[in-house]
């Protein structure tokens, strides 16, 4: 038996139609099916969480409808179960409005299940969570939480796949989970097989990112080239009992599947790669081997798991005020001096104003993404004065007055500033800051459960 | 020794970024296997710390991966706070690899770059 597990989505923004020939193609294979959407980051909870708070029934990702749109029935009709972090911060919410998405797509029959219990504040009192050590992140003592997730791990996901569902919508699991729990389900892989779960949690590292491991965010052109990316094709994992993987993609589509797309998702937010570290196993990848088994086909084996830890990582979210941004463009002959006067203007009135906060005032043409706030670099290299060169100014501030007043001085620019500036551009947007905490696993996983929702 | 030639990383390897908090880990990973030894001895955690630096990196960390004839460095605050508190526009430090690419140099054979290379 082999199991086949595509993805149709790496992030939330993701291409919404590339899941249709990932499900085109799972529809030809025999075996148990499936499609994941990885659509949660850190961020994406947080927020999500705030809509829940005006919009109970919201909360869910906003990408819920778009994506299952598009494949809800043809998936239904060939049998391929979804399995999806969809559900954000309202899995419940997500699985009534996957019903409703049913009716209207004359989707029969259709089953869907939910995880429940990654939401700290459900059984968590906000004070108890904030003094929790932080490990990573912004301090978040005396801050307004407004999202405490932990990371639960495969195994609930594999519960809800034996209530015989066609959906599953899951909140913060590992996004691994989505690959591990169906395996751990088909397969009956036990608690303590670390190296299947060792297998299994690479399997959905591979996969979880969708394109990023078939050619997209890969493409160097002349360097690493990549046919048809404008019709990437997402990936399919075909994974044995046994554990072993082939990496492979979507029927007719672009895209690659070799040794380098490989390596390069398999250390992808690594860090150290003898002790990945997830709810369900710690994975150790320092002695997998890659072999070329066909074209577009790449069979991954050799990874070790060891037990996991005791804890749960907890992503707690607080208020992170206003990030505001603005720019100016100068082109033609002296640009670089106009754009350069422009900065030294901007700081100078920012700082007769008063702003307490780090503004960076930078020039985009001059190396800038690269440098730091003080723009250290710039100065000490000898640019073209001719060219172009765009201003940008960013500060963050808790006063949504002040991130106005910086973008403000950026406009006003236009007739008190350097000749020539146009193309003003400017963004306030409300941030949320996040540190990550440590959480013994036996409460958290005693809350966890999988269940039925009906229509 | 007339075979070797002295040439950014961005002609002999790849890598991507990757970012968790305010850490960054870029994978290295040769396009030519033989180049991977030059690498391992070349491209030290302390020539990488030196590259961040200015951004307030403050330890680097290498793992090397010899099955996959890759390497992963792990930088410490090299995004300037990352997406809390960065005012870069790239607050995931995902360009990252590429600056590692391009401004460390690396001196291998001729025969590491692979052929055709705009490089050559």
């Amino acid at each position: 038996m082999t199991v086949y597990i595509g993805s149709g989505a790496g992030f939330a923004g993701d291409r919404l139609d590339a899941g249709v020939p990932v499900v085109e193609t799972l529809k030809t294979r025999d075996g148990p099916r499936y499609l994941i959407f990885e659509v949660m980051g850190e961020r994406t909870l947080a927020i999500a969480q705030r809509i829940r708070m005006r919009k109970p029934e919201l909360g869910y990702s906003p990408y819920l409808e778009p994506y299952l749109r598009n494949v809800l029935k043809a998936a239904k009709e060939a049998g391929v179960t979804i399995v999806a972090n969809l559900g954000n911060a309202n899995p419940l919410g997500g699985a009534k409005r996957t019903h409703e998405l049913a009716k209207e797509l004359g989707v029969e029959g259709l089953r869907v299940a939910v995880v429940l219990g990654d939401d700290l504040l459900a059984f968590m009192g906000p004070d108890d969570i904030a003094s929790l050590p932080t490990i990573e992140g912004v301090s978040i003592d005396g801050k307004e939480i407004v999202a405490a997730n932990a990371y639960l791990g495969a195994r609930p996901v594999a519960e809800a796949l034996k209530l015989g569902v066609d959906v599953v919508l899951v909140g913060r699991t590992t996004d691994a989970a989505l690959v591990l729990g169906p395996l751990i389900h088909e397969y009956g892989w036990g608690e303590e097989d670390w190296n299947l779960l060792a297998q299994g949690t690479l399997a959905g590292h591979l996969l979880e990112c969708g394109g990023q491991v078939t050619g997209g965010y890969f493409c160097d052109p002349g360097f690493k080239d990549v046919p048809g990316m404008d019709e990437l094709g997402f990936p399919i994992g075909e994974i044995a009992a046994d554990g072993t993987i082939v990496i492979t993609k979507a029927d007719n589509t672009g895209g690659l599947v070799n040794r380098a797309t490989v390596t390069e998702q398999m250390l992808y937010e690594v860090h150290d790669p003898s002790a990945y570290l997830t709810p369900d196993v710690s994975l150790d990848i320092t002695e997998v081997t890659l072999e070329e088994v066909g074209k577009d086909r790449i069979r991954v084996t050799g990874a070790k798991g060891n037990p996991p830890p005791d804890t749960l990582k907890v992503t707690v979210s607080a208020d992170g005020g206003w990030l505001a941004e603005s720019e100016m463009i100068y082109a033609g002959p002296n640009a670089l001096a106009r754009a350069r006067l422009a900065a030294d203007v901007v700081r100078s009135r920012v700082g007769k104003h008063g702003v307490e906060e780090p503004v960076r005032i930078e020039i985009i043409g001059t190396g800038a993404v690269y440098d730091n706030d003080a723009s250290d670099r710039e100065r000490q290299k000898n640019m073209p004065m001719d060219g172009e060169y765009r201003l940008r100014a960013a500060i963050r501030t808790l006063d949504k007055a002040t991130a106005q007043y910086v973008n403000d001085e950026v406009l006003s620019l236009f007739c008190s500033g350097p000749a020539g500036g146009g193309g003003y551009r400017c963004n306030i947007s409300g941030q949320v800051n996040t540190a990550s905490v440590l959480v013994p696993r036996g409460p958290v996983e005693a809350q966890s459960r999988a269940e039925e929702v009906k229509p | 020794m007339s075979d070797m030639i002295t040439l950014p990383l961005h002609a002999v390897a790849h890598g991507r970024t990757g970012d968790k908090g305010n850490r960054a880990n870029i994978s290295l990973i040769p396009y030519v296997a033989d180049a991977y030894p030059h690498l391992l001895e070349q491209v030290t955690p302390e020539r990488v710390l030196e590259l961040f630096r200015h951004k307030g990196a403050t330890d680097v960390k290498r793992y090397d991966l010899p099955n996959l004839t890759a390497m992963n460095f792990v930088i410490d605050n090299a995004l300037e706070g990352g997406v809390n508190s960065a005012l870069s526009q790239d607050l995931h430090g995902k360009t990252l690899s590429f600056m590692l690419l391009g401004e460390v140099e690396v001196t291998v054979p001729k025969s590491c770059v692979p052929a055709g290379s705009r490089y050559l």
